[in-house]
């Protein structure tokens, strides 16, 4: 916004600003749909998962009713959206717990382990990508990205057993798995999250590092750099000053595109690792039909990947000044 | 001397410290694959509520011990009238639920009423179908009166689903179960693990354990490496897999093979042609070989069943050698059935035992001219399509409940099976109290359904515990689910 109102056209920013948020708003709204759609043609039926086999059909209808699913289709949607826009998410047909609290649980554990692997990937690829893009061609280059193609390559669950194995089993350094809550101190519960985002991280960060090299690359080839190398700039001043600035777009691009891959890749990590975030209690809720918890959570991932992509369109316009002009 | 004497002292007191630093640990967790979906098992059918509240949290009047006998729970004793049909119930006095409420009379006319009230979500109805009324004597004194004498009326008692609640507290069990047992419930993590500490004004002995934990493990590849880090000290049903001999292997850790009410079934759907026909179910059934079956659905630890029983049953009778291996039988009484180029379909749900014993079974029939084509499902979907909707022709499944041979009676059951003689049999037996007597009918019906074959019976599941060396007191076997701790204590 500021950039905005410095650039002298804060009607234009701030429209750009509304029609992003509204277009974020149609697709939440259409996303909504979708996943209620896809949620009701699943087969299989809440109340008979909940009371397993030896269940009679007086006690299964009976469950049906007082979890309300009795009621018509277009009722139920039409009652479940009206409570999401107050913020009401329901109440789960599992753990008969409201589905907002459920949620705040998970998130203590998801965004916090979602977060070190964001910044454990971009602290370890960036400086890894600028590293390799300057010494282009040679060993260390290909050293660099040859491991980061082993990165790209390993599937990120056999490296989390891998991690587990070593650490957890053979050092003990680090519990194998589990969340003990962050009662018992940040330490211990940042701990039990070390290997998780290790393992989230890597393959994020192998990607991200080859994104980096080759966009900066790119910009190495312009001839502004050698404008800039002519007039006798030192090549760390280049790099940092001229090229690195107009590479970042690219970079930008693909960690806002990781981040919803991340969202995905808890539901794997947090399996192997036990951990009891988002992923588990989509996947658990999946198996046992607890329909209204998977599309509240599904609805916050979906608005989370929409804020995400309109942030990462507004900080194009922090690094490129052209863009904020074209605003 | 002084200086002798302060030697002494100081190594009295090294010695002292030193028995208390290897004074036995009071704590324990154990894992658990599956969460459980709330925590009151008088409002669900999920094995897991069992298995954390079952004797630890919530107790019934009479309780089912680690080989399966009914003792005593909170009815200390009790007396049966002559025509079977009045059960008098001596409860024991000064027992308290965790909230400090006086467990009285009152609480089991309120648990046994709530089980058979027209609404009730109990998912085991049928325990309490026969009761006609309870009555309350005094405080400590609970008449039960019977529509009609039933068999198996204090072995019901004993289920999970018959656990006394308190009225006070029932509303709020899901959530925050309060009981009379002797571990109080702490806290839950939900997706992590459920909490249970030792409560201080048990009735009974006094349990070891200050503190256990249930946690949470789904992916059996963590499973694994929790057991090997000592994170988790006890797996009662260890879902290690090949990782068995590894374990085996290690001298921390015990594992122990014990015995499950699973009996696990080739179920055909007998109102469907061609299953219709019982010469193709016995057709069926000579053509499994279960001795290939249990080595690669069950590691090799399951025991062969030839009926719907449990092999540790008293009431047992071996019929595994009814339909041993015989493909030339088999196609013969396939060919009599007038049955050629068979295409059928197995749905096969999540757990090992059926996805392995999908693949062998696949390829055993195919050797009598059966083409059999292997559906994956997932568990809801396996109690929407086979179990309620009756909609296979083949699944494999483990039916856990204990003492469960009734099923086949059931009417409107998926299997389809029907057989007025068998009914006959099973009505008798919830009429027959006389021990003796229910054995030999037990022993009709197993040998009924042998000959009828109205499903391939494969196997006794196994139970695979594994734990620290060091603990005892787990249950071997699982005559209900459980995970009672009353017992256990680390011995060092």
């Amino acid at each position: 916004m500021a950039v905005g109102l410095a650039s002298g056209r804060p009607f234009l920013m701030i429209a750009y600003i509304l029609k992003r948020l509204l277009i974020g708003a149609a697709t939440l709204l259409l996303a909504s749909a979708v996943v209620f759609a896809v949620m009701e043609v699943l087969p299989g039926d809440p109340a008979q998962v909940m009371l397993g086999m030896s269940a009679t059909p007086e006690a299964t209808a009976n469950l049906r009713e007082q979890m309300g699913l009795d009621q018509p289709l277009m009722w139920r949607y039409i009652s479940w959206v009206g409570g999401l826009l107050v913020g009401d998410f329901g109440r789960s047909y599992t753990y008969s717990a409201p589905v907002s609290s459920l949620i705040a649980e998970r998130l203590v554990v998801s965004l916090p382990l979602a977060l070190m692997s964001l910044v454990l990937s971009t602290v370890i690829a960036i400086p890894v990508g600028i590293f390799s893009a300057a010494r282009r061609g040679r060993l260390p280059d290909s050293i660099a990205m040859g491991t980061a193609q082993l990165g790209v390559a390993i599937p990120n669950f056999w490296f989390a057993l891998l991690l587990i194995y070593v650490f957890a089993v053979g050092l003990q350094l680090v519990p194998s798995g589990g969340f003990p809550g962050w009662g018992g101190g940040i330490w211990n519960g940042l701990k039990s999250l070390i290997l998780p985002s290790v393992a989230l991280a890597l393959p994020q960060a192998a990607i991200l590092a080859r994104v980096t090299r080759s966009a900066l690359l790119d910009v190495l080839g312009e001839d502004y750099i050698r404008t800039a190398r002519a007039k006798g700039l030192p090549r760390g001043r280049v790099l940092r000053r001229h090229a690195l600035r107009n590479a970042m777009i690219p970079v930008l691009t693909i960690l806002g595109l990781q981040f919803a891959f991340l969202l995905a890749g808890t539901i794997i990590i947090e399996n192997v690792f036990y951990l009891p975030g988002l992923g588990r209690l989509v996947f658990q809720s999946i198996t046992q039909r607890d329909l209204i918890v998977v599309e509240g959570v599904v609805m916050l991932l979906v608005a989370s990947v929409i804020i995400v992509n309109v942030l990462v369109d507004l900080a194009y316009a922090l690094v490129d000044p052209r863009l904020r002009e074209a605003a | 001397m002084t200086k002798w004497k302060s030697i002494v002292a100081a190594t009295a007191l090294v010695l002292a410290s030193g028995t208390a630093a290897f004074a036995a640990r009071t704590d324990l967790v154990l894992g658990m694959v599956l969460e459980p979906p709330h925590l009151d098992p008088t409002a669900g059918a999920a094995a897991a509520i069992d298995e954390i509240v079952y004797s630890n949290v919530f107790e019934g009047l009479t309780k089912i011990g680690p080989t399966g006998e009914v003792a005593p729970g909170l009815a200390e004793s009790w007396t049966i009238s002559d025509d079977g049909k009045e059960y008098t119930f001596k409860l024991r006095p000064g027992v308290k639920f965790h909230d400090g409420t006086e467990f009285n009379a009152d609480d089991v006319k309120y648990s046994l009423e709530r089980a058979i009230a027209p609404d009730t979500v109990n998912a085991q109805k049928a325990l309490f179908a026969q009761i006609d009324a309870v009555q309350v004597v005094d405080p400590t004194t609970v008449k039960v009166t019977l529509k009609q004498p039933q068999g198996a009326f204090l072995y019901n008692l004993g289920w999970g689903d018959a656990v006394i609640v308190g009225e006070e507290s029932a509303a709020g069990n899901k959530e925050k179960p309060i009981g009379t047992g002797p571990f109080r419930f702490e806290n839950w993590a939900r997706g992590s693990s459920v909490t249970l500490t030792k409560s201080p004004d048990y009735w009974g002995e006094p349990v070891a354990l200050e503190k256990a934990q249930f946690r949470f493990i789904p992916d059996a590849a963590a499973a694994v490496p929790a057991l090997l880090s000592g994170d988790v000290q006890a797996f009662p049903n260890a879902p290690v897999g090949d990782a068995l001999e590894q374990i085996k292997g290690d001298s921390r850790l015990k594992v122990v093979i014990g015995s499950t009410e699973g009996e696990t079934i080739l179920s055909m759907n007998n109102q469907k042609a061609p299953f219709d026909n019982k010469l193709v179910r016995q057709a069926i059934s000579y053509a499994l070989n279960r001795e290939d079956i249990i080595a690669g659905a069950s590691n090799g630890l399951g025991t062969p069943i030839g009926s719907h029983f449990a092999p540790h049953n008293p009431a047992y009778v071996d019929l595994v050698g009814t339909y041993s291996h015989d493909l030339e039988k088999a196609k013969a009484l396939l060919a009599e059935a007038g049955a050629s180029n068979l295409n059928v379909t197995l749905k096969m749900p999540p757990p090992p035992y059926a996805r392995q014993g999908g693949e062998i079974i696949a390829a055993e029939l195919s050797q009598i001219g059966i083409n059999v084509e292997l559906i994956p499902v997932e568990w809801a979907q396996w109690l929407d399509q086979v179990f309620k909707n009756k909609d296979f022709d083949l699944t494999i499944i483990s039916h856990v409940e204990p003492n469960d041979i009734d099923i086949y009676s059931r009417p409107d059951y998926y299997i389809g099976y029907q057989n007025p003689e068998f009914n006959k049999l099973i009505e008798e037996l919830n009429v027959t109290s006389d021990q003796a007597k229910r054995n030999e009918l037990y022993g009709q019906a197993q040998k009924m359904l042998s000959e009828d074959a109205p499903v391939g019976f494969l196997f006794q599941l196994p139970k695979i515990g594994v734990w620290d060396a060091k603990l005892e007191g787990l249950w071997e076997n699982t005559p209900t689910p459980a995970n009672d701790l009353s017992k256990v204590r680390w011995t060092e």
